[in-house]
């Protein structure tokens, strides 16, 4: 039972980053590197799996990587973008070779690192169905048994046989994951599908995975920023950071700690060229302070009004097309406790790049909480950044008589008052 | 514990061979896609596959004029329609295979970054789901020959040697440019009017008697030659010329060996420059 099924031994894998042209100045100069940039352009792609020489471009997505998984166990992979998650997983998948190290696996392995990899928009929702199956390793007969279910589980049975293309999203995504969810290896590798989808419909996935984990005793890897999902299901967990592993043990220690590992400080900003987050960056977020005033920064405590000031880039003039911003407020073991949304207003007016959120007398125990940041721009997701960063509510003299509130007593506070 | 499936990974280097038993285990992947391909070809086309005739019959009617009405073009005394018809069958599924093979890696790349499978199941599909349209065209054939009252010879019973020639010849070269083009996509640019540039160089419009004594050598090593004459020769009852035919038949061999081993040296880095 406990025997290593995938063990990862010294795993590196060497990447080359796009480095920034020099720009020639004078006329002169820019007609002679017109005339060189084939053999510019040349060298630049020959070196794009090339190593020869070392040089500032060359960038080690993972350096180093040691870790072992047994048999039946849930591991999480949890890190911040461009820790090196989704290079270990497309190593471990086969899609891409290691630069040095070796991986030894016992076992079928079927990876996800996308729902839904080879739909055509022009076939029907069943021939999709054999498309994505046979691409993820199933053969023809194995989908033949299961299509029924794959069917029932998708619950778009009416459009089954209607091309793709006429699909929402989210009913391409179902379609998708009822496929992976009837795969049936002994090790899956999975990398963040669950963050689409509609909540039902998370849930469900969420529910067949831990099925599949714990009761039927397959090995799991599971890359994902929800730390509620990866809390749910993954007994272990690794982090990751600049393509090292930092830490690994016990899942809530580890997400306490990833959690801990952002900003203290209550204020966070992006910095130039940060790619944090998904979206079209229509708006973005520039900056997310925490206060307990709304003018300057004070520690935010609990009881007092919470203000969430948020900073944006505004980089298209779209307006009054049904804009929308939305906090969400985690505690660190990913439970939502809060839900901000300018949704309750009808009107949004972005224009000036600056958005204040009141909550007043913050009933948030003393504590470090998990800030979602979700901006649509009425038409596309714009900015999405899960867990992007934390804040901390410290205590105070919530109570009349100045008795603060008790540590482990409560998860939330509420006023009350004792009347007899 | 599971001995079944062990695998190991690590970085390879050099050539590898082709991994036959992989390819074989993912047959439905390539049974979909080449399903795949022929569906999404004709989706929402009133004419459907009706297509596939149409394509290389006006081409022929054009060529029917121009060159054998207008440049009087010599057809060794056959009706020139079907003296280009003949070679524009076998010709259109060369040039089709090659450019769909050619492409079918950066037009999947969404699978390639997502996906493990041989990755040869791709242009493989590609010359799959051309296979139709050549299957189709035939049928102008017979009517051309009816028409004529052209009877076969014993000759077509080595057409599908013939086929094969093509085949190796054009996935060859379809295999080796995919890989290319993955990472140098002036591959996709120079392919369009390479497939046009070598209409010309295989005897499509005019005959192979035209064709100088001392080029003559240079010119049946083009694979494509011996096709075209082989399949002139095999459906005009004319006896089937051998000494057009071999040397072509070696240049396709090692052309599509060398595709192969060239696509499997460079499969190891297509998901990270596709």
């Amino acid at each position: 039972m406990s025997k290593p099924v995938i063990k990862v031994q010294n795993l590196s894998k060497r990447y080359r980053l796009g480095l920034k042209e020099k720009q020639a100045e004078t006329l002169a100069g820019q007609i002679s590197q017109v005339i060189r940039s084939p053999w510019e352009n040349l060298k630049k792609l020959r070196k794009l799996s090339r190593f020869d020489q070392e040089d500032e471009s060359v960038f080690w997505a993972l350096k180093d990587v040691s870790f072992e998984v047994k048999e039946g166990e849930v591991l999480g992979i949890i890190g911040k973008n461009g820790a090196g998650k989704s290079t270990l997983l497309k190593i471990l998948s086969q899609i891409t070779e290691p630069t040095s190290g070796k991986i030894e696996i016992h076992g079928r392995v079927a990876s996800l690192l996308e729902v839904g990899t080879g739909f055509h928009p022009e076939l029907s929702g069943r021939e999709n169905i054999y498309m994505n199956g046979t691409i993820l390793g199933m053969t023809r007969r194995e989908i033949d048994s299961k299509l029924e279910e794959i069917i029932d589980f998708s619950g778009i049975e009416k459009f089954i046989d209607t091309p793709v293309k006429f699909y929402s999203s989210g009913m391409k995504v179902r379609l998708g994951f009822s496929v992976a969810a009837h795969l049936d290896p002994e090790i899956l590798i999975i990398d963040e599908v669950l963050a689409v989808g509609d909540y039902e419909f998370q849930k469900k996935c969420l529910g067949k995975m831990e099925d599949v984990s714990k009761n039927q005793g397959r090995t799991v890897l599971f890359v994902s920023h929800s730390m509620s999902a990866v809390q749910t299901l993954c007994s272990s967990t690794i982090m990751l950071e600049n393509g090292k592993i930092v830490v690994t043990g016990p899942t809530d220690k580890i997400i306490k700690r990833y959690l801990g590992a952002g900003s203290p400080d209550n204020f966070f900003e992006l910095k130039n060229g940060d790619v944090l987050g998904e979206g079209s960056r229509k708006i973005s977020l520039k900056s997310v302070f925490f206060s307990s005033d709304l003018n300057q920064q004070v520690p935010v405590c609990s009881g007092l009004d919470l203000f969430i000031t948020l900073n944006l880039e505004l980089n298209e003039n779209i307006f009054n097309r049904g804009e929308r911003v939305d906090l969400r407020i985690d505690n660190q073991l990913g439970q939502r406790l809060l839900w901000l949304s300018t949704k309750v207003e009808n009107q949004l007016d972005l224009r000036s790049g600056k958005l204040v959120f009141k909550v007043p007398n913050c009933p948030l125990v003393p504590d470090e909480y998990v800030l979602t940041v979700y901006i649509h721009d009425g038409i596309e997701v714009s900015h999405w950044l899960p867990a992007v960063t934390t804040f901390k509510v410290e205590n105070s003299k919530y109570f009349s008589n100045g008795l603060q509130i008790p540590p482990g007593q409560t998860n939330i506070i509420y006023p009350f008052e004792i009347i007899q | 514990m599971n001995t079944e499936h062990y695998k190991v990974i690590e970085p390879s280097s050099g050539w590898k061979m082709v991994d036959f038993k992989e390819l074989w285990r993912y047959k439905d992947l390539l049974y979909f896609l080449t399903l795949r391909g022929i569906k999404a070809r004709y989706a929402q086309s009133i004419l459907g596959v009706s297509w596939a005739i149409i394509q290389p019959l006006f081409t022929t009617v054009v060529f029917t004029l121009v060159f054998g009405g207008l440049a009087k073009v010599d057809s060794d005394g056959m009706p020139y329609i079907l003296f280009s018809y003949l070679a524009l069958w076998p010709w259109n599924y060369f040039s089709g295979t090659l450019t769909e093979s050619a492409n079918s890696l950066i037009q999947n790349a969404n699978m390639i970054t997502k996906v493990y499978f041989p990755r040869m199941v791709l242009p493989l599909s590609a010359l799959l789901s051309k296979m139709l349209d050549f299957t189709i065209a035939f049928v102008v054939v017979i009517f051309m020959l009816i028409y004529f009252k052209q009877v076969p010879g014993w000759g077509v019973l080595f057409t599908p040697f013939l086929i094969i020639q093509l085949l190796m010849c054009s996935l060859g070269i379809g295999m080796f440019l995919s890989a290319l083009a993955v990472k140098y996509r002036d591959v996709k640019h120079a392919l369009t009017f390479l497939v046009q540039l070598l209409l010309y160089a295989a005897p499509v419009v005019y005959s192979t008697s035209a064709v100088p004594a001392v080029y003559q050598k240079f010119y049946i090593l083009n694979p494509m030659v011996g096709v075209i004459e082989g399949f002139r020769a095999a459906f005009l009852n004319r006896p089937m010329p051998w000494d057009w035919i071999w040397p072509g038949t070696i240049v396709a061999v090692v052309v599509f060996v060398f595709g192969m081993m060239y696509f499997r040296k460079m499969e190891r880095t297509f998901a990270d420059v596709a």
